[in-house]
């Protein structure tokens, strides 16, 4: 036993040790900073800095069309360029956030916006998870309260009291 | 009542179920166009290289006609080429093109290597018409009527089927 607690702190096994796991730890903290690829390229982005930055952010919220699970900010896709160019366009020509916006949603509808309006349509959509969670609840809480309400069995009379008291000390 | 409640649960999970289900078969790839019963878009494209006629949304109006966006790197689009062909053979309905997205000459030489269906052509390289139309790829058909209005958007080819049972009943509907 002393044998092998000396073998686990040796010096000798420690750096083995950091030597074969310690590149995989340092893979693994790299993923931990990982972020999205942007594919908006320079020759796309406006001079303007805040201009820039309101297009930027406006792009992380609309859906490519083409690649869909992707953000207009993240596809490499050539139509997703053309309509973060015509994004920058508007914004460049003086529209709004939500002018810019409406724009694209105006041709492609509400699809292309990743997080869905709160309006009548989508209020299901919106709201099923809380319910979801206050339905679960109430359900829980009625299946615990019949639980605590329900009887204990019987207490044994002195007749199966000694019953039992056999059959234990047979098994036993 | 302990048995209804204990069934709500599974009751829900069973209408959650089907309405998956149901929602599975729907494509959501398939985006509907917001265009429908609204004006075709305003454009005016010029000519491809090669062709002295370009496609402007004035030239459509007063008659049934399709607008079929395509391009030569587009492989959809050389799997429904002999029906608009054909289509255009027979006269049966005007049908213009739009070239998205191709360098100066490349489409002009698809359609000699495959033939022309289109009365006039448009060249959409910089890709902005397509964007008012709302497409999301090739290749796309827009149904025009009389007055200028997107009636239907064909996602995909046209095959023969489509234009079958759902073009060409269209087609003679808005005709009159």
């Amino acid at each position: 036993m002393l044998c092998r607690n000396r073998e686990k702190s040796h010096p000798e096994e420690r750096r083995r040790r950091v030597a074969k796991d310690g590149p995989l730890a340092a893979v693994l903290a790299l993923f931990l900073l990982m972020s999205p690829a942007f594919a908006v390229e320079p020759d796309e982005m406006l001079a303007d800095p805040a201009l820039e930055a309101r297009a930027e952010a406006l792009e992380k919220e609309l859906r490519c069309v083409v690649c869909q699970s992707e953000s207009l900010a993240e596809s490499n896709a050539p139509l997703a360029k053309d309509m973060r160019r015509i994004l920058r366009e508007q914004i460049k020509a003086g529209a709004s956030d939500e002018k810019a916006v409406a724009f694209l949603v105006d041709r492609y509808g509400d699809y292309v916006l990743l997080r869905p309006r709160f309006e009548g349509k989508t209020l299901l959509l919106w709201t099923f998870p809380l319910l979801a969670v206050v339905l679960g609840g109430l359900g829980a809480a009625f299946y615990l309260r019949a639980q605590r309400g329900g009887t204990a069995p019987a207490p044994l009379d002195e007749a199966e009291e000694a019953r039992l008291k056999k059959i234990l000390n047979e098994r036993a | 009542m302990k048995r209804l409640v204990l069934l709500a649960p599974l009751a829900l999970f069973v209408a959650i179920g089907l309405a998956f289900a149901v929602g599975l078969t729907r494509d959501p790839s398939r985006i509907p166009s917001t265009l429908i019963d609204r004006p075709l878009p305003e454009f005016d494209l010029p000519p491809i290289q090669g062709f002295d006629k370009g496609l402007a949304s004035a030239d459509l109006k007063g008659e049934v006609a399709l607008i079929n966006v395509f391009g030569s790197w587009c492989v959809s689009c050389l799997l429904e080429h002999p029906v608009l062909l054909a289509l255009s053979k027979e006269n049966a309905v005007p049908i213009y093109g739009v070239n998205w997205k191709d360098e100066p000459g490349a489409g002009a030489a698809w359609l000699a290597r495959h033939g022309n269906p289109y009365q006039r052509i448009g060249d959409d390289s910089a890709g902005r018409v397509v964007i008012d139309l709302g497409v999301t790829g090739a290749p796309e058909t827009f149904v025009i009527d009389r007055e200028g209005r997107v009636r239907y958007k064909q996602v995909g080819p046209i095959t023969r089927e489509v234009w079958e049972k759902k073009l060409r009943p269209m087609i003679e509907e808005l005709r009159g």
